[in-house]
């Protein structure tokens, strides 16, 4: 059963740039830095220190409360612990590691067999899950046994997101058509823990080659469905997904478990499936390095910790780029250093050329409702504006800003060029700052 | 040790989305432009030249007093966009083809710099500006209210229109409970006395279906407020045949004009659906009570005035319910 959500847009999809590119490993780099914030929640703490040896798969950083530990991608030696820049526009404590090219595996790592895994219990799946770094890998990077078990009893429909409705990246596309056993396989873990029979994949149409290809591997009595949705963005987004393949409505404010839901990207279960089969914890992951200007696109599968700059030699660019993002060009964040590297949540780095200059001086709103037309999440985006520049708090708070999703379809469609996106990240800042303290957490327990 | 520059790009680092598609302001009002093209060429056909001169030069005049006033003013210029040469070829529309260059000029000075700039340029008038011109220009009642005839004998004149033969509009018997003249097929095609650019219903629906299919327009306003006119006039026909005054109701005097071009304007309309629903139906409902118990004999350019005055109120009213709002909340 698909439903259509309200609003949305149709942006040029641009996937034929890396569509047809298989994944290609990518030549190990000589350092890689490796931040120590890589999900959502409390940042790692450095396990190691300047002169430590690595071996791969080893957890060099870990911490208590919502956290999941990172692991280093290559053999060599921690040249350094300091702050480097990251995606965000931050700087994050990060491990340094001079690559030895030796590719030492750790010790630790232990690959199972299938009967040795039937025999583990859901506790023990989330564990293996937890140490082995596994996060949601379409971009929000929320560590995946959190959303395990606390979706255990409340979950009753599984959704795997393979939408990825952002133009230019096919990362999810590629792990589908290249790795369907293993996507198919870590899903199951995941049935097995929400212990449901049945779970959804959604593809948009724009993928018939990764549906023929996870078509062949599912098993009729697994459960599994395919679900093709028609192509329109922001399709990937949680609550608009969950409402395209269930019609349910996930409740301002609240999660999808809200609404029996949980939702997967197709990186994540595949990492799931690295994680417990092959005992390999998340180091790599496949990036879309694509682009308007670029010679070369291609899916690479990239250690973690790989600098931008290395990925931009790899596939070349015709003109100098006028934006690198990491991720597309909807909810992409623009770069100003290409020091960053590549973390768990990183699916795309998109280089575009000045040709993508947009840019309005003084735009002038013509209300003519085309963002409301748009929005998914049926907000009045003009209002906001006009309330924002206006820093009218009150008016925000009503007119629900703190509900929008960031996804971008506004500023794409308003004729008039206002960034509204902008407009909203500040006004959410200014309601964030203007809040009362929140009451001082509770000690950690454990 | 902080990591060596590999490179040095010029980068730009801006909030996403990094991509726009493909409608500007300009490409909006160069599609009504487009929509309005031909009911131009209607009236030159009924009227002569002298239809397509007054339109040209209201056009400019517009133009002019936009960059004018926001040179003056030292603000960014705003004539690129178009949307004065809208409310210059609006204002034409709405006028007699006789008005002399005078009149219609001072008409596009009270539509850009009094309506329009004065109120902070495009986007935050509150009153459609050719409309509240046109109402301005009414301090001239007999400029306003002469009619030609149309037809051929309008071409030898080529210019000016000093021998035209005037006639009454099919407005005026109405508004006397008479059925016109004209046949409805004359109503249809455009061929009666009118303002400049209202009379062909079939040419403003060609330009209507354009807007619509261009997606620049939604058919909620056009819809509701045609709708409401004709279900009172249906509801309350004056003479014997109901439907012939219905039609007549319909396609006589601005209601076309008025409902895909003045009402649909963006900057004076609602921007909520519902919003949008009841101010066509307002409009319908005001543009009958005038036609049927005003002085004068037409109230659609009335009408929508009056509703652009309650947009605020109307978009209130119609607020959509955000994504994932709880159903209690939605049924309040």
């Amino acid at each position: 059963m698909a439903f259509s959500f309200f609003g949305g847009i149709h942006p040029k999809e641009n996937k034929f740039y890396a569509e047809g590119q298989r994944v290609q490993p990518f030549p190990e780099p000589d350092v890689l830095v490796i931040p120590m914030q890589q999900h959502i929640g409390a940042p790692c703490k450095p396990l190691v220190k300047k002169g430590d040896p690595v071996t791969v798969g080893q957890k060099i950083g870990d911490n208590q409360g919502l956290c999941v530990p990172v692991h280093a991608p290559v053999s060599g030696t921690v040249k350094a612990v300091e702050m480097r820049p990251h995606t965000s526009g931050m700087t994050v404590m990060s491990v340094v590691i001079e690559n030895d090219h030796l590719d030492t595996p750790c010790p630790d790592l232990t690959p199972r067999t299938p009967e040795e895994v039937d025999k583990l219990s859901p506790e023990e799946l989330m564990n293996i899950i937890r140490e082995g770094g596994v996060v949601g890998m379409g971009g929000a990077t929320f560590p995946t046994h959190v959303k395990l078990s606390s979706g255990i009893g409340k979950v009753d429909t599984i959704i795997v997101n393979v939408s990825e409705c952002e133009p230019y990246i096919v990362a999810d596309d590629r792990v589908c058509q290249e790795y369907p056993g293993d996507v198919i396989s870590g899903l199951q873990v995941v049935m097995k823990i929400l212990n449901l029979q049945s779970a959804h994949i959604a593809l948009e149409d724009n993928k018939p080659e990764a549906k023929r290809a996870l078509l062949s591997e599912i098993d009729p009595k697994t459960g599994i469905s395919v679900d093709i949705l028609p192509a329109k963005y922001p399709q990937g987004a949680e609550k608009q997904l969950i409402y395209a393949i269930t019609g349910r409505e996930v409740p301002s404010g609240g999660l999808p478990a809200a609404v029996g839901c949980a939702v997967f990207n197709a990186g994540t279960c595949k990492a799931i499936h690295d994680a417990v089969y092959d005992g390999m914890p998340l180091v790599r992951r496949i990036v879309t390095v694509s682009g308007d200007i670029v010679m070369q696109p291609m899916n690479l599968m990239v250690p973690l910790g790989t600098s931008f700059n290395d990925l931009l030699d790899a596939v070349g660019h015709s003109q100098n780029p006028y934006k690198v993002l990491s991720g597309g060009p909807m909810m992409g964040v623009a770069q100003f250093d290409l020091n960053v590297t590549v973390t768990k949540g990183v699916n795309a780095v998109t280089i575009l050329g000045a040709q993508n200059r947009f840019y309005v001086a003084n735009p002038h709103c013509i209300r003519c409702g085309k963002c409301m037309d748009a929005c998914p999440m049926h907000l009045m985006p003009l209002m906001m504006y006009q309330a924002e520049r206006k820093n009218d708090l009150e008016e925000l708070k009503a007119l629900n800003l703190l509900d929008c999703i960031e996804c971008g379809c506004c500023a794409y469609t308003c004729p008039a060029g206002i960034p509204l996106v902008q407009s909203f990240r500040t006004g959410k800042q200014r309601l964030r700052d203007a809040a009362p303290p929140r009451p001082a957490p509770a000690p950690a327990k454990s | 040790m902080a990591a060596p520059m590999k490179y040095f790009y010029e980068l730009t680092v801006s909030s996403s989305p990094h991509d726009h598609g493909p409608n500007t302001t300009q490409t909006i009002m160069r599609d009504v432009l487009i929509a309005l093209t031909p009911a131009l060429i209607g009236s030159v056909f009924f009227f002569g030249f002298r239809a397509l001169l007054v339109t040209m030069v209201s056009a400019a005049a517009c133009v002019f007093f936009e960059w004018g006033y926001r040179k003056l003013m030292k603000l960014d210029s705003t004539v690129y966009d178009l949307s004065a040469v809208v409310t210059g070829v609006l204002l034409a529309y709405v006028c007699p083809v006789t008005i002399p260059y005078w009149c219609i000029i001072i008409g596009d000075f009270f539509a850009i710099v009094v309506v329009k700039q004065l109120f902070g340029g495009i986007g935050k008038n509150f009153m459609n500006p050719a409309l509240a011109a046109r109402a301005f220009l009414f301090s001239w009642p007999v400029i306003m209210n002469t009619w030609v005839k149309p037809g051929i004998q309008n071409w030898a004149g080529l210019l000016s229109t000093a021998d035209a033969v005037t006639a009454a509009t099919p407005l005026a018997a109405m508004h006397l409970g008479k059925l016109p003249d004209a046949s409805l097929l004359d109503l249809f095609l455009g061929n009666v006395g009118g303002c400049l650019g209202e009379t062909s219903a079939l040419l403003l629906l060609v330009g209507g279906a354009y807007l619509l299919i261009r997606k620049v327009i939604s058919p909620r306003i056009p819809l509701a407020f045609i709708g409401t006119v004709a279900a009172l006039a249906f509801l309350f026909p004056q003479g014997n045949d109901r439907l012939t005054w219905m039609a007549m109701q319909v396609l006589g005097g601005g209601v076309m004009l008025g409902a895909i071009f003045m009402a649909t304007d963006y900057v004076t309309s609602p921007v909520t659906k519902w919003g949008q629903v009841l101010f066509g139906v307002g409009c319908g409902l005001i543009t009958i009570i005038i036609r049927y118990f005003g002085a004068y004999n037409e109230g659609v350019s009335y009408a929508i005035l009056v509703m652009n005055a309650c947009v605020v109120l109307l978009d209130k009213v119609g607020r959509p319910v955000k994504f994932g709002a709880p159903k209690k909340e939605a049924a309040k």
